[in-house]
């Protein structure tokens, strides 16, 4: 056996496909995740499925280890050495509140005030130097920080994005005495312009530098105990993977690597499945992860934020997460208006459908109790409740006081969630100049599938895939990803004053450099290849657009053009009067690794037509009322099956719902793909 | 009058929502002025055809504007003739339901089935409007014409046409007007965005359906509203604030604010606020109106926004103060400094009635600071704008937000790396003003010291700031915030303050000279004494206050 194992952690679930690249057997296992220590959940899951780790090719894992350490601020002690006069700058941010309204609020800085200091050094905006490195204050403020107790160490100097001349001159004087690798300059994470940013980015990468480390350095230990020999990836927000050994260097890229992974799967399902625009929507407990992808591409950004205050600006794969999730709360407010969210019941009380205490309705609620959802088949549930109990407390909550039948309460508590949901969608995918009807929803995560056609007709998207394995699609995201790094530098000149052979050479350097990044990951690949971008925008203006570039032979000419066209087709307007400016080059190198054959995942024990997949009929709610719905096992439908709504698809890991006027159909590599008018 | 469905309600609730924040979107990610794209100063919304009222603002537009674009639409559809799909007006005149006359606002009507369904209208602050200072923030302007070029309600686009003469004499009479003509396609094609939206939302649920769910959810905001008015005691409760000066006449201008609450109603009476100013610290009424709106959303942020909110809040015309500005009395400090004294005036009568919803007062100014000039190595006329912000006052359980954004604005600021980048200056600090945070059980935020200096060329500065003579209030027993200083050091070793400490103009700037700005603190909530000791020592540990500094302000080490 030969496997390539996919691990993917999550807030709930530990996820695991592995595929035998020469027999073609998948396994399957989902265990609750381990919280303490994500290492016993991802070990549980090896032995569910049964791997044999001694024979296995590589692991590909997806960890939530630096973005919970972060969120619950269980981060490493952190010293900060920068420029004199801004030590404060990663503390005031950019005066901001953490929302429109209400003058409350908190903020942490993730570097205390006693732990930054500074040293004399100055660069002006050209990169050229104004005031030298004082190396002795370097060396000083570097004694101080350790004698602080400081496990990880930030060298950030203002400008250094156009010069780091002294950032790397700092950290080499550093490197005399700090006792680990843990020290980040900078410009080395994100060599591009905004100090708070650029500062911030760099001490998340610190805080999570030594959690990381240490995680990745325990499940290696546990794996070659079990006999493993190979290599062991880790997946990036960037949506490709990293060699183990490599990791911890740029520990921020972790960051959000579960959602990027998701929707990395996702392109690479829709690709082969012949589908090149799809907006992916994962629908978790509490919140619901947007992205999109064009021409077989997922979008990637620059400008996440973590939290508030929190602002990431490493290239993450363009993933937006809405307050909206299957834990959403319905309740009736003063003025006696339906409100579905933002509160969450989280997993903790969680739905009333649960079992665990929750007592105010949820829109997994009104799924179950208007037959939506099994009772049987709810996953890692102690005491669910029945679906006639939790429609009383819809109807007395809900219905009452607006006079709502409990169906007609609890289907207006999705009515408006979808509506709310939809709405979110929109603003983050399409609003941004595409058009619906070019677009395919692929919906998945636990309740994905659920929701998903009543999302797309909401949104005007005419066809819904969901893939074979809905709730396992971050896992399959680990076996799909490539080894991928990427690289971004500023230029910020005009077009009429860009010195094109000194672009063309960023581009050749970024190329180089990242030929050697995965040279030093050591994993066998297929190839290199290279996705190139310019940061583009008008002179004047602040936000940037991406341009792909074709390659690194740039021309003026060609970066003109291609940013009038992305231009117009993003915001309608043509601007001849202004000029263009070059902000900043990316390059991303990927290599490329094996790719699996998608149609294993699909295996099942197809029945002979579709009455034979049938496995029972409840009496669900659709507009209109309750009708008697047929209840198909997706492991069991034939593959030229034809399922007209009303019907629902069940299966381990999610549940589909097909609307009256819907109709589905199942494609080669067991996707089903649904036609949302028929 | 058709009945409504709950959930047909809700939709079109946040149907009307997502068509003004898809405007917002829009608009910020293609304007050119910083301002705007960066700072976000700008607000889209929907108003009723016939009164102009609000029907819906986008989530993320700039606060203060809450109100005011409800009255510059009043005063298009007043002066309005012949109106056409495709028209944009363009208004910008303060006493006209304004701001100051940087805020420019477009209003487009719309139409549905051939007949004028509602009006949709965006506001966007331009850098320049021309007038004596660079940026428009004048500090001693006596008229409005030295403010900058003023604009009535005119069709800046007719049935879908720039109109190219107009368009050449705004930008004739404004700074930096190349870039213009980006800002006003943006904020034209935001309601472009807006329309199209629009029009698909009531081919889906019907204009009858639309209207009537709008007339609902108006008088459901309403009740809302008075539902939490109902929670504060009955009473008459007294709050003030006060403005450093006028920018003209070294005295400060009171705000007295007597907040009355009967049944399910508040009233608003300004009496006894100082009389009109010579300077440019007069308030319109629109934005005067739209400060206390925006006091009370920030005291219950919950309550949806649309005309309904504002039913149950009875403002008494303040005539004869300086909170009711008629021509030609300037008005360039109205939106970003008077506008927050007012809401702190509000802020705290009501800290007396319902402490425990309330917080300390913060710092409450935009930290406006302009310098212009000229710089010889690229041959061209700058103007930068920087803004700043200050601490947040404390309240029940929490410390203030050290630099929180002004009251009125969402607007982040610019990096310095950006400043450097495009003018000739150099920051040597960017830090936290030490002991500027309010003394209290629960302490303010602090505010923020920047220090600037001009390496070439020769420019001219200006500030519009405020709390230079005293500090943000405190609420429950606290002390006051910090006070706002500015400082002008030049190469020869002098230094200059000026007169009126937070306003001046036309500071000349020779290379070398520098500006040092440092912004207010927020208020102390809670009697210092009470302050827990380990976090009076933490606050020595990090240097935010000095050792003998707290044991002054906390009575401990």
């Amino acid at each position: 056996m030969s496997a390539i194992v996919g691990i993917d952690v999550g807030g709930t679930f530990t996820d695991l496909i592995t595929v035998d690249d020469a027999t073609g057997e998948v396994r399957l296992a989902k265990v609750p995740t381990t919280v303490e220590n994500q290492a016993w959940g991802v070990l549980a899951a090896i032995d569910a499925a049964g791997v044999d780790l001694a024979s296995a090719q590589n692991v590909s894992h997806g960890t939530t280890t630096t973005t919970n350490a972060l969120l619950e601020r269980k981060i490493a002690r952190v010293g900060l050495i920068t420029t004199a006069g801004f030590r404060d700058v990663l503390e005031l941010g950019r005066r901001t509140r953490p929302s429109p309204y209400g003058l409350k609020g908190q903020f942490v800085p993730l570097i205390p005030r006693d732990l930054r200091l500074e040293v004399p050094e100055r660069m002006d905006a050209e990169g050229k130097v104004v005031t030298p490195l004082d190396e002795d204050a370097v060396r000083a403020a570097v004694a101080r920080l350790l004698e602080a107790g400081c496990e990880a160490l930030v060298i950030h100097f203002l400008h250094s994005y156009r010069n780091n001349a002294h950032e790397a001159r700092a950290a080499e004087i550093a490197a005399e005495t700090w006792p680990n690798g843990y020290i980040t300059a900078g410009s080395a994470i994100l060599s591009e312009f905004r100090e708070y940013e650029r500062g911030v980015t760099a001490a998340v990468n610190a805080s999570v530098q030594p959690v990381l480390a240490r995680y990745i350095e325990r499940l290696e230990g546990e794996l070659k105990g079990r006999g493993f020999t190979r290599d062991l990836l880790v997946m990036q927000g960037n949506g490709g993977s990293v060699a183990a050994h490599m990791v911890a260097r740029s520990a921020v890229n972790t960051v959000m690597s579960g959602p990027a992974s998701g929707v990395m799967a996702a392109a690479a399902v829709a690709r082969a499945a012949g589908l090149d625009r799809i907006v992916t929507y994962d629908m978790g407990g509490t919140s619901s992860d947007v992205g999109l992808v064009l021409d077989g591409v997922p979008q990637v950004t620059s400008e996440t934020d973590m939290e508030y205050g929190m602002p990431v600006h490493v290239p993450m794969v363009d993933v937006h997460t809405i307050g909206a999730g299957g834990g959403s709360i319905a309740h009736v407010d003063a003025s006696g208006m339906l409100r579905v969210g933002p509160e969450s019941a989280g997993a903790t009380p969680g739905p009333i459908a649960f079992g665990r205490g929750g007592a105010r309705p949820t829109i997994t609620d009104a799924n179950f109790a208007l037959g939506r959802l099994d009772p049987r088949g709810l996953l890692a549930v102690d005491g669910p409740g029945d679906p006639e109990s939790v429609l009383a407390v819809i109807g007395e909550k809900i219905g009452a006081p607006l006079g709502l039948s409990p169906d007609e309460a609890a289907a207006a508590i999705l009515q408006i969630g979808n509506h709310r949901m939809a709405g979110a969608i929109r603003m983050v995918s399409l609003a941004r100049g595409h058009d619906p009807r070019d677009f395919t929803l692929f919906a998945f995560g636990g309740a994905g599938p659920m929701h998903a056609v009543a999302l797309a007709r909401e949104l005007a998207i005419p066809r819904v895939l969901i893939p074979a394995r809905p709730g396992l699609t971050n896992a399959l995201g680990c076996i799909t990803a490539d080894l991928r790094h990427d690289f971004v530098n500023t230029l910020n000149a005009p077009l009429a004053r860009l010195d094109i052979a000194e672009a063309r050479a960023v581009l050749e350097e970024q190329r180089r450099l990242g030929r050697a990044a995965i040279a030093e990951d050591g994993v066998a690949v297929e190839g290199v290849s290279f996705l190139h971008a310019a940061d583009m925008q008008f002179e004047g203006q602040t936000h940037l657009l991406p341009v792909a570039l074709e390659g690194p032979e740039i021309t003026l000419e060609g970066l003109a053009a291609a940013f009038e066209t992305a231009y117009f087709e993003r915001f309608a307007v043509e601007l001849p009067e202004i000029r263009p400016v070059l902000v900043n080059l990316t390059t991303a190198a990927i290599g490329r690794r094996p790719a699996i054959d998608l149609k294993t995942l699909a295996a099942g024990d197809p029945a002979t037509d579709l009455a034979g997949a049938q496995i029972g009929e409840r009496a669900v709610w659709f507009p209109g009322g309750r009708v008697a719905t047929p209840i198909y096992a997706r492991d069991r439908l034939p593959a030229d099956a034809v399922i007209a709504g009303p019907a629902i698809v069940q299966q381990l890991d999610g549940t589909t719902v097909i609307d009256p006027g819907a109709v589905a159909t199942r494609d080669d590599l067991g996707n089903l793909m649904i036609a949302v008018n028929g | 009058m058709t009945i409504l469905d709950p959930v047909t309600l809700a939709v079109i609730e946040s149907g009307l929502q997502q068509v003004c924040n898809e405007m917002d979107l829009a608009f910020v990610r293609s304007a050119f002025s910083p301002v705007i794209s960066e700072a976000l100063d700008r607000s889209d919304g929907i108003y009723a055809r016939e009164t102009g009222d609000l029907i819906a603002q986008g989530d993320l537009g700039l606060p203060v504007f809450v109100g005011t674009m409800q009255f510059s639409t009043q005063a298009v559809i007043a002066r309005a003739k012949n109106v056409k799909p495709g028209d944009v007006f363009i208004v910008n005149d303060p006493y006209l339901g304004g701001t100051h006359l940087m805020d420019v606002r477009f209003v487009r009507p719309f139409f549905y089935g051939g007949k004028l369904w509602c009006w949709l209208a965006n506001t966007g602050h331009w850098p320049d409007t021309g007038g004596a200072v660079p940026g428009g923030f004048s500090a001693n302007a006596t008229e409005v014409e030295q403010e900058g070029l003023r604009l009535p309600p005119v069709k800046l686009y007719k049935e879908g046409v720039l109109d190219e003469e107009i368009l050449s004499i705004i930008l004739s009479n404004i700074r930096i007007a190349d870039q213009r003509i980006g800002d006003i396609k943006a904020q034209a094609a935001a309601l472009v965005v807006g329309e199209r939206r629009l029009t698909a939302m009531l081919d889906r649920y019907g204009a009858d359906t639309v209207d009537d769910a709008v007339a609902e959810l108006r008088s459901r905001a309403s009740t809302q509203m008075r539902a939490k008015i109902a929670t504060i005691p009955d009473g008459t409760w007294h709050g003030e604030a006060f403005v450093d000066s006028d920018g003209v006449v070294d005295q400060p201008l009171k705000i007295a604010m007597a907040v009355t609450k009967a049944g399910d109603e508040l009233t608003f009476d300004m009496t006894g606020s100082s009389p009109p100013c010579k300077g440019p610290m007069n308030s319109v009424i629109a934005t005067t109106c739209s400060s206390i709106y925006l006091a009370i959303k920030h005291i219950f942020p919950e309550v949806p926004i649309n005309a309904g909110t504002f039913e149950p809040l009875k403002i008494r015309e303040p005539h004869d103060t300086f909170l009711y500005a008629k021509y030609p009395r300037p008005v360039s400090g109205c939106a970003a400094e008077v506008s927050q004294r007012i809401a702190e005036a509000v802020f705290d009568a009501l800290a007396k009635a319902i402490p425990g919803e309330l917080f300390a007062a913060p710092a409450g100014s935009s930290g406006n600071f302009a310098l212009g000039g000229f710089d010889p190595e690229r041959g061209r006329a700058f103007v930068m704008y920087v803004i700043s912000g200050g601490g947040y006052g404390g309240y029940e359980g929490f410390d203030g937000l050290s630099n929180g954004c002004s009251t009125i604005g969402i607007s982040k600021t610019t990096p310095i790396e950006v400043f450097e980048q495009r003018y000739p200056v150099r920051f040597e600090e960017y830090s936290l003003h030490e002991g500027s945070g309010g003394a209290g059980q629960w302490r303010g935020g602090f505010g923020v010291n920047y220090r600037v200096t001009l390496l070439r060329g020769e420019a001219r500065a200006s500030m519009v700031m405020d709390h230079g003579r005293v500090g943000p209030n405190g609420a429950l027993g606290g002390g006051a915030g910090g006070v706002n200083r500015v400082v002008v050091e030049r190469t020869d070793g002098s230094s200059y303050v000026p007169p009126h400490l937070s306003k001046d103009q036309d500071i000349a700037m020779a290379p070398g000279d520098s500006v040092r700005v440092s912004t207010p603190g927020g208020g102390g909530y809670g009697d210092p004494a009470r302050r827990d000791a380990g976090a009076v020592q933490r606050d020595v540990a990090l240097g935010y206050y000095g050792a003998d500094e707290a044991r002054l302000l906390f009575g401990r080490d």
